[in-house]
């Protein structure tokens, strides 16, 4: 059993959109300080801090999960993916931020990293996911400047692409 | 908002877990899935000494059928996640009442890491899985460093966000009740968006001669009952009792007049559904 002391600063080691990265973090410290503060990747934004608006999401061993909701003690040694890792894999904006952007799925942006990384997942895990699928991922996000009908059909559009272009070259 | 100060342990075994609870007691608060509690800590709606996190204990990350009292049932182990249940294949025609719920509890962000223990421990009476344990009338399975004992759900919820775990016990697992041939299942919710904590959620059991029907929302504990096969204006009428025997009160998210209305008809939608 590893036993950490409220006032230590522990090392933790994760691995962030496929490099290894390191830092220093006392218990209390969420997922979303660590990744902003400690690794300076301030993609991630920060919203309630309590798990409601989903702006905080990333991807923890490949699934979607709340960085506010998580101990960075709790990630030590995960796979972490946040949005800055979809460019890197492409170098230029990928299907779903062009199509996000396309269709006017932002406005102010603030909840947008939190709702690709969470539509990142649905489209690789689950490219034939239907409209519903759609508003069930995304009934885990809050934007109050979109009214979500352009972010549902800007996924819907990357879905269909997917589709289309099944069997050739992948996304 | 950011957690209070707090030692953490990293525990890798369940005895290690165990151990911690039996020095600590109260001043310790058992860290699974965390989706619960981290939210908790960042409110500062607690102030544990110490969190001993159980995710990475391999023991307690059982999914798995048994056999008991000559009966199927799906454990479900303190670290296994409310997604994991949920993809399982079998889920649907081993416990379909499961399957049903578990898609309105929180969103897919927090069922990646959420366990259906954790959600058990945290007893919020709006929650769907004390729920389904109560309709289903699961056990859990409390663990301390002497023993275990099994407690019903039933028995297992006493109040808001209180159970009957002592402050050295353990949640190990729950087991559900796999559904037996003749049973049919339904479940409903009304929420301010799907996901979030329920108004009113109704599930619902029936056999061929009763219906056990169980009320999230509507007290400090799900509230269970059950009836015959009731069909009409007798089962409109039961429905109708019910809902005045809840304590509903008027907060920020509905009146007691519209919860009582949610009990009727979700009520009446769930147990059309399952006795269709």
């Amino acid at each position: 059993m590893s036993e950490m002391k409220r006032d230590a600063r522990h090392v933790i080691q994760v691995t962030l959109n496929g490099e290894k990265r390191s830092g220093f973090a006392q218990p209390r410290m969420l997922l979303s300080d660590f990744i902003r503060h400690e690794l300076g990747a301030t993609g991630t934004h920060v919203g309630c801090e309590h798990g409601v608006c989903g702006a905080c999401t990333i991807q923890l061993d490949g699934r979607a999960i709340r960085s506010c909701l998580t101990l960075a003690v709790q990630a030590d040694g995960c796979d972490l993916v946040t949005v800055e890792g979809l460019t890197q894999r492409e170098a230029e904006l990928s299907l779903l931020q062009r199509a996000m952007k396309r269709h006017h799925a932002l406005q102010c942006g603030y909840c947008t990293p939190g709702i690709l990384m969470s539509f990142d997942v649905l489209m690789r895990k689950n490219p034939k996911a239907s409209d519903q699928d759609i508003i069930d991922v995304l009934a885990g996000h809050l934007c109050r400047c979109t009214g979500y009908a352009n972010i549902t059909s800007a996924m819907r559009d990357v879905l269909d692409q997917i589709k289309s272009n099944a069997g050739g070259d992948h996304v | 908002m950011k957690p209070p100060v707090f030692d953490y342990l990293r525990c890798e075994s369940a005895a290690q877990a165990l151990e911690a609870l039996h020095q600590y007691g109260d001043d310790l608060r058992i860290l699974a899935g965390g989706q619960s509690l981290i939210a908790m800590l960042n409110m500062r709606l607690v102030r544990p000494a110490v969190l001993a996190d159980i995710m990475r204990v391999k023991e307690l990350a059982g999914l798995e059928t048994i056999s008991r009292h000559a009966k199927r049932h799906l454990r479900i182990g303190a670290a296994v996640t409310q997604s994991r249940v949920l993809e399982c294949i079998s889920l649907a025609s081993d416990v379909p009442l499961l399957a049903k719920a578990l898609p309105f509890t929180g969103h897919v962000q927090t069922r990646n890491r959420g366990t259906v223990c954790g959600s058990l421990a945290h007893a919020d009476p709006s929650s769907e899985l004390p729920l389904v344990a109560c309709v289903l009338d699961g056990q859990i399975t409390l663990a301390r460093t002497s023993g275990r004992r099994q407690v019903g759900a039933r028995d297992f919820f006493t109040g808001l966000l209180e159970t009957d775990r002592k402050s050295n016990e353990l949640i190990e697992s729950v087991e559900f009740p796999c559904a037996s041939s003749g049973e049919t299942f339904a479940f409903r919710e009304a929420a301010m968006r799907h996901g979030d904590f329920a108004i009113i959620a109704i599930a619902v059991k029936a056999t061929t001669e009763k219906i056990v029907i169980g009320v999230g929302g509507g007290a400090s504990r799900p509230e269970v009952r059950s009836w015959p096969r009731l069909a009409g204006s007798a089962l409109a009428d039961a429905l109708n009792q019910l809902a005045w025997e809840l304590p509903l009160q008027d907060d920020a998210l509905a009146d007691a007049r519209y919860r009582r209305h949610l009990v009727r008809e979700l009520g009446q939608a769930a147990i059309g559904e399952a006795c269709a």
